[in-house]
């Protein structure tokens, strides 16, 4: 009992730790910082995926998402989802996506979300692919999205930052 | 002229005799039927409406193996039928990730149920990449798509709403019900999960669909 204790006290540091040692996944640039970019794997011959993150813009003029690339799939389109009386509805978004100032734009599930359209390969599970986002003020600034679980619903690292 | 009155006379009574003949039979017709229907309702846990009854079936699609599965190779055991397409960023993998999820949690009872998955996007998923899809979430699910007539068919029997929508590029996504429909071994509607349901009701819903 008292070893089984221990192992399991033993398990609960160590993903502390490596909670702790992936709580980097942020990135900045000038007065915007990312963070969690994330994205789910992918199965052959699914030939788009989802890409979610969190903007938060420390500066008092307001800033635009304008467009990303990507070199895993052919274009990135800003999408945006919503539920309508059962039925779920998805918008390509024209124009950007407003960065509030002093504020946080979050892409998430069942909001907006960046659309990795024509996928070259599929996206696996853990690895991590590069992502290059334009900014209207901020320019643009290069960050890895982390490939996660098919049923993941919102970034792990974030979960784990909570505890 | 009196002959011939006398004839007309005899041929409308056997015309009427023939009529009531014909309504003691739909009456006879009728109410076996309804102690047909009376009967399976008697045995059933889930109280059957005269909706249910004529929801869902009957359909026929196409497995990734190539085999068809319908109404009736699906009758015999319980199952969860939800309604998307591959490329769909969010509702489909939630849905379908929550699925293999509560299965888990239902565990011996986890197999007493079917996981349908019907793609509504047959231009972009064969039955191959449906295969393919449906093996991300580590759960047997029952991958389907047929013609544009056989999906018609199927999204008319579901009462389920699609509809491609272009986008820039050529491309186009597809709008579509989010509902999942819990169907009983006879094919009836037992009831539903919404897409926003919490998972302890969806749970309690898959619970009293397998008990």
């Amino acid at each position: 009992m008292i070893a089984l204790r221990r192992t399991s006290l033993t398990i609960a540091a160590l993903a502390c730790l490596a909670a702790t040692a992936s709580l980097g996944h942020g990135y900045k640039t000038g007065s915007l910082s990312i963070k969690h970019p994330w994205s789910r794997e992918t199965s052959a011959g699914q030939s788009v995926g989802g890409g979610f993150m969190v903007v938060t813009n420390t500066s008092a003029k307001p800033d635009k998402l304008l467009s990303a690339t990507t070199t895993i799939a052919k274009e990135v389109q800003l999408h945006t989802m919503s539920m309508d009386g059962g039925i779920m509805r998805m918008r390509q978004v024209s124009g950007g996506i407003d960065v509030p100032a002093k504020g946080t734009l979050e892409l998430k599930p069942g909001g907006y979300h960046l659309m990795f359209m024509g996928l070259k390969r599929p996206l696996k599970k853990d690895e991590r692919f590069p992502v290059t986002l334009k900014f209207q003020n901020a320019g643009t600034l290069k960050v890895q999205f982390a490939v996660q679980a098919v049923g993941s619903t919102g970034p792990i690292e974030a979960d784990h930052a909570k505890h | 002229m009196q002959s011939t009155e006398t004839g007309a006379g005899k041929s409308r009574f056997s015309e009427m005799r023939a009529a009531l003949w014909v309504l003691a039979l739909l009456f006879t017709c009728f109410a076996a039927v309804l102690m047909y229907f009376g009967q399976g309702n008697g045995n059933n846990a889930v109280k059957d409406s005269g909706f249910a009854d004529a929801f869902g079936g009957p359909f026929a699609l196409t497995a990734p193996d190539g085999s068809t599965v319908s109404d009736r190779t699906l009758a015999g055991k319980p199952y969860a039928i939800f309604f998307g397409f591959t490329r769909c960023p969010d509702v489909c993998p939630t849905n379908l990730a929550r699925m293999a999820r509560l299965r888990a949690q239902l565990k011996a009872d986890g197999n007493k149920f079917n996981i349908v998955f019907v793609s509504v996007d047959p231009e972009q998923d064969t039955p191959a990449i449906i295969g393919e899809y449906v093996k991300l979430f580590g759960t047997p699910i029952i991958g389907l798509t047929g013609t544009e007539a056989q999906l018609a068919q199927i999204k008319k029997g579901f009462a389920v709403f699609s509809q491609k929508v272009p986008v820039t590029g050529g491309g186009y996504t597809v709008d579509h019900t989010a509902t999942t429909y819990l169907m009983t071994a006879n094919g009836k509607l037992a009831g539903t999960i919404d897409h926003q349901e919490s998972d302890t009701v969806a749970l309690e819903k898959l619970q009293r669909l397998v008990g």
